[in-house]
C-alpha cells in the first residue's frame, strides 16, 4: 500500500540551501545523470515509456512516447525545450520546484537531452519570476563548473549546452508552438500543425518540449526504475505528482501524492475549507478546466476520472472557492484574462473573448437578460474547437461549466439588479481591519 | 554598424539617432552569441534595453534591429506583443498586484484599489516621484500564497491592503525591502538586467521554500509517509510499454487528433480525455487536440 503523500520532487525542499549544487548532491543529486550517461539513449527512452510518465503540463501525453517521435540519425540538430512558462491561473507547482530545487529540473533536462540526442537545451521560464531566474542561472553556472554541462560530460563524449531563457509576459507562450516562436525571437503565436515539433520544432529541427514537472520526474525514474514509478498512481495515471491547493482553504500549498488522490482526502489532510464556510466550486487543473462542485469531491484526481467527471486534470491546480464567492465575478475575471492573453492570431478567440467579456460584464452588472446566457453558450460553441489553439478552448471552460452548475446565480444577478454578493466577505481580511488600516495611513488614502 | 542610418530615417525623435553605450552593444552581441540562431536573443536583448533605457525606446529597437539584421518593424512587433516590455519609463519599483480570479477574490482587488488611492495613480501609471509604477498583473504562479503582490517580479506573499501600503511606503522611502520568497529588492532596471541573462549576486538570498510550498512535505514527515522503497519494487516485472497503445497508434492519433477534437466537440468532455482542451500551459500539447 502506497502512502497517502509521497514526496519525491519536493522531498529536498526543506533542506538547507536546497537550491545549491552541494545540497542537491548531498541528497543524491546527479547520481541519475551518471547512471544515464552509461546507458544507451534508446534504452532511456524505453525506460521513460515503461514508467508511463505522462506530461504534467496539462494534457497528460505520455512523455516517453513524445521522445520516441524524434527521428534518429537524421543528421539534424535536436533540441530540448523545457516549458517553464507556468502561468495557467491557479497553477503554482513549477515555480516553487525551480525556486527550491532547480537542480532537480536541470538534472532531468540533461538526461532528457541526452536521451533524445540533443546538444542544446533551453529552459524557457516566464519572465515574471525574477528569483526563480536567478536560481536557475546559478544552478546552470554550478553545473558547468562541476562538469554536468559543457563538453564531454563526465568523460561520456556527450556535449550539452543549456540556456536559461526568460520570457516577457505572455500566457500564450505556454502553448508549445507559441513558445517556440517566442524562443525564435518572434511574437508568441501558435503554429499550424503538422509539422509537429518532434519533426520541425525549434529552427525547424526535431524538438521535444516538456513541462518542468515532467522533466524533473526523469531523474527519479532513472534512479529507482520504471516499476517503482508505476507502483504509484492509478491504472493509467502513474507516478506521483504535485497537487497545488489554493483559495479558501486552511492549508493551501503543494501536496505531492500518487495520482488519483481525491479533493476530499486533500482537504481532510490540509484542514479543509476555511472555518465556517463550505465548498462552492473548484477547478481541478487551472482555469481552463471546467469547474466542479462539492458533488465531485470523491473524483480520483487522475487523467481518466476527472475527464469522466466532465473536466480535465490539467495542471492539478486545485483552486477552492467557498460560498462567499460570486461565480459570475470569478468567471468574468478569468474571461478578461483570456481576452487579454489572446494572441490575436485567430478570429474565434480574438473576437470571441471580447464578446464573452462584454456579455459577462453586463450579466455581472445585472443589466443583461436571460437570453444572454444562451448567447454566451452560443459564443462558446463557436470558439471551442474552432480556435487555432487551446487558449480559446480553455476560455470557454469556466463559462459553460458555471452556467451548467450555477445558472440560477446568473439569473439572480438579473433579478437583483446587480451582483448579490459582498466581495469583502470573500477576502481573507475582515472589514474592521481594513478600516483601521485606512485611518493609519497618513497620505489621505481612503475611498 | 549602421545604427545611425535607419534611425535617422524612421524615427521622429532626434535622440533616437544616438546609439546605446558601447558596453551595452557588446552585451547585446554577447546575448546573440549564446544562441544557435541569433534572433533567439531578441527577448533577452529587449530586457537588456529596458535595463539601460528604463523602457523599450526607439533607439533600443533600432539597435536590436541593426544587430539582428532585421527591420525595426519586426523588433517593434515583438516589443509590443509582450506585456513586460514597456513603452513608457517605469519607476524604480514595479508593483504588480495579482487581480486574476483567485487573488482578486481573496483580496487582490481590495489591495489594488487601496494602492491606487494611496499612491494616487491608476493602473499602469507611475507616481510623480518616479518611484513606483503600479500595475495589475495576471496569475504569477503563487496561488497558494494569495493574495500576492510582486515588486520587480519578486514575491510578496499573503498580502493585505495594509501590508501593501507599508510595502510601497517603504519602497518610496528607500527602506531596504526583502521579498517573502526572494532577495532584497533591487531596482527595476537591475531586475531587467538579470532577466536579460546577466546574473546579479542575489541567488542565495531568501528561503528555498515558503510554508505553503512545504505544507505537504511537512505533513508527510510528521506522519512518516514517503514514496515506496525502491528496493521493494520488483525489478523483474517491467511495466508494459504503455497503456495508451503502440507508438504507431499514437503517431496516427497525433496526426488526426485535431480533426478528432473538432469532431468530438459535441460530445461529452469525458469522451475526449486526451483530445479535449489542454490548457495552454500544457507542455504535452501533442497529446491535446493538436498533437
Amino acid at each position: 500500500m502506497v502512502d497517502t503523500l509521497t514526496p519525491v520532487l519536493s522531498d529536498n525542499w526543506d533542506q538547507d540551501r536546497a537550491w545549491r549544487l552541494s545540497a542537491y548532491e548531498r541528497s543524491g543529486g546527479y547520481a541519475a545523470l551518471r547512471k544515464a550517461l552509461g546507458e544507451k539513449q534508446d534504452d532511456l527512452i524505453q525506460l521513460v515509456k515503461d514508467s508511463q510518465l505522462r506530461g504534467r503540463g496539462g494534457a497528460g501525453f505520455p512523455t516517453g512516447m513524445k521522445w520516441g517521435f524524434i527521428p534518429q540519425g537524421d543528421g539534424k540538430p535536436h533540441y530540448l525545450v523545457v516549458n517553464a512558462d507556468e502561468s495557467e491561473p491557479g497553477t503554482c507547482k513549477d515555480i516553487p520546484l525551480m525556486l527550491a530545487s532547480p537542480h532537480t529540473l536541470i538534472e532531468g533536462a540533461i538526461i532528457s537531452a541526452y536521451a533524445i540526442r540533443a546538444n542544446f537545451a533551453f529552459i524557457y521560464v516566464r519572465g515574471e519570476v525574477l528569483h526563480v531566474v536567478r536560481r536557475l542561472q546559478r544552478a546552470v553556472q554550478e553545473c558547468y563548473l562541476a562538469g554536468h554541462l559543457g563538453n564531454d560530460i563526465h568523460g561520456s563524449g556527450y556535449d550539452l549546452d543549456l540556456v536559461i531563457h526568460a520570457g516577457a509576459g505572455a500566457y500564450i507562450c505556454g502553448e508549445e508552438t507559441a513558445l517556440l516562436d517566442s524562443l525564435e525571437g518572434r511574437r508568441g503565436q501558435p503554429r499550424l500543425r503538422p509539422p509537429f515539433p518532434a519533426v520541425a520544432g525549434l529552427y525547424a529541427s526535431p524538438t521535444v518540449i516538456n513541462n518542468v514537472e515532467s522533466i524533473a520526474s526523469v531523474p527519479c525514474i532513472v534512479n529507482f526504475g520504471a516499476d517503482w514509478f508505476a507502483s504509484m498512481g492509478t491504472e493509467k495515471s502513474k507516478g506521483m505528482t504535485l497537487y497545488s491547493l489554493s483559495g479558501h482553504v486552511v492549508g493551501p500549498g503543494q501536496y505531492e501524492a500518487p495520482l488519483g488522490i481525491t479533493l476530499r482526502e486533500l482537504l481532510e489532510l490540509s484542514g479543509g475549507v476555511r472555518p465556517g464556510h463550505q465548498l462552492k466550486f473548484w477547478t481541478p487543473g487551472g482555469s481552463s478546466t471546467p469547474i466542479l462542485t462539492a458533488e465531485h469531491l470523491d473524483v480520483p484526481l487522475d487523467y481518466e476520472a476527472v475527464a469522466a467527471a466532465g473536466s480535465m486534470l490539467g495542471t492539478k491546480a486545485l483552486q477552492i472557492f467557498d460560498e462567499t464567492t460570486c461565480v459570475v465575478r470569478a468567471v468574468l475575471r478569468w474571461t478578461e484574462f483570456y481576452k487579454h492573453e489572446s494572441c490575436g492570431k485567430c478570429t474565434p478567440c480574438r473576437e470571441g473573448t471580447w464578446w464573452l467579456v462584454q456579455t459577462l460584464q453586463r450579466l455581472e452588472d445585472g443589466e443583461g437578460t436571460e437570453s444572454d446566457l444562451d448567447m454566451l453558450l452560443d459564443l462558446c460553441d463557436n470558439i471551442l474547437g474552432r480556435s487555432f489553439c487551446a487558449l480559446g478552448d480553455g476560455a470557454t471552460s469556466p463559462i459553460t461549466s458555471s452556467i451548467e452548475f450555477f445558472r440560477d446565480e446568473y439569473i439572480a444577478h438579473l433579478t437583483h439588479g446587480g451582483c448579490p454578493f459582498d466581495p469583502q466577505a470573500a477576502t481573507l481580511f475582515p472589514e474592521p481591519a481594513r478600516l483601521s488600516g485606512a485611518t493609519a495611513v497618513t497620505s489621505g488614502a481612503g475611498v | 554598424m549602421t545604427v545611425l542610418e535607419p534611425a535617422a530615417t524612421s524615427s521622429p525623435h532626434p535622440a533616437a539617432t544616438l546609439s546605446l553605450p558601447d558596453s551595452t552593444l557588446a552585451e547585446l552581441h554577447e546575448l546573440v552569441s549564446r544562441y544557435p540562431q541569433g534572433r533567439s536573443a531578441l527577448l533577452p536583448m529587449l530586457h537588456l534595453v529596458q535595463s539601460v533605457e528604463g523602457c523599450v525606446t526607439a533607439r533600443g529597437i533600432e539597435v536590436c534591429a541593426d544587430i539582428l539584421e532585421i527591420t525595426a518593424a519586426e523588433v517593434s512587433a515583438v516589443a509590443t506583443f509582450y506585456t513586460m516590455y514597456k513603452r513608457r519609463p517605469v519607476g524604480d519599483y514595479h508593483v504588480g498586484v495579482c487581480t486574476n480570479t483567485l487573488c482578486a477574490v481573496m483580496g487582490g482587488d481590495a489591495i489594488m484599489d487601496r494602492l491606487k488611492s494611496h499612491l494616487d495613480v491608476g493602473n499602469d501609471e507611475t507616481t510623480d516621484d518616479g518611484r513606483i509604477t503600479l500595475e495589475h498583473v495576471e496569475c504569477n504562479a503563487a496561488c497558494d500564497y494569495a493574495p500576492v503582490v510582486m515588486v520587480n517580479w519578486e514575491f510578496f506573499d499573503n498580502q493585505t491592503p495594509e501590508s501593501a501600503v507599508r510595502l510601497v511606503d517603504d519602497l518610496r522611502a528607500g527602506v531596504e525591502v526583502q521579498a517573502t520568497r526572494g532577495a532584497r529588492i533591487c531596482n527595476w532596471r537591475e531586475a531587467e538586467r538579470v532577466l536579460a541573462g546577466f546574473p546579479d549576486d542575489r541567488a542565495d538570498e531568501g528561503p528555498a521554500a515558503g510554508p505553503a510550498s512545504l505544507a505537504g512535505l511537512r505533513l508527510a514527515r510528521a506522519r512518516n509517509w514517503q514514496a515506496p522503497d525502491p528496493d521493494a519494487t520488483d525489478e523483474t516485472t517491467r511495466a508494459s510499454v504503455d497503456s495508451a497503445g503502440s507508438q504507431v497508434d499514437a503517431a496516427e492519433r497525433a496526426d488526426t487528433s485535431r480533426g478528432e477534437s473538432e469532431a468530438k466537440i459535441d460530445q461529452s468532455p469525458a469522451d475526449t480525455a486526451e483530445s479535449a482542451k489542454p490548457s495552454p500551459d500544457a507542455d504535452e500539447e501533442t497529446a491535446g487536440k493538436d498533437a
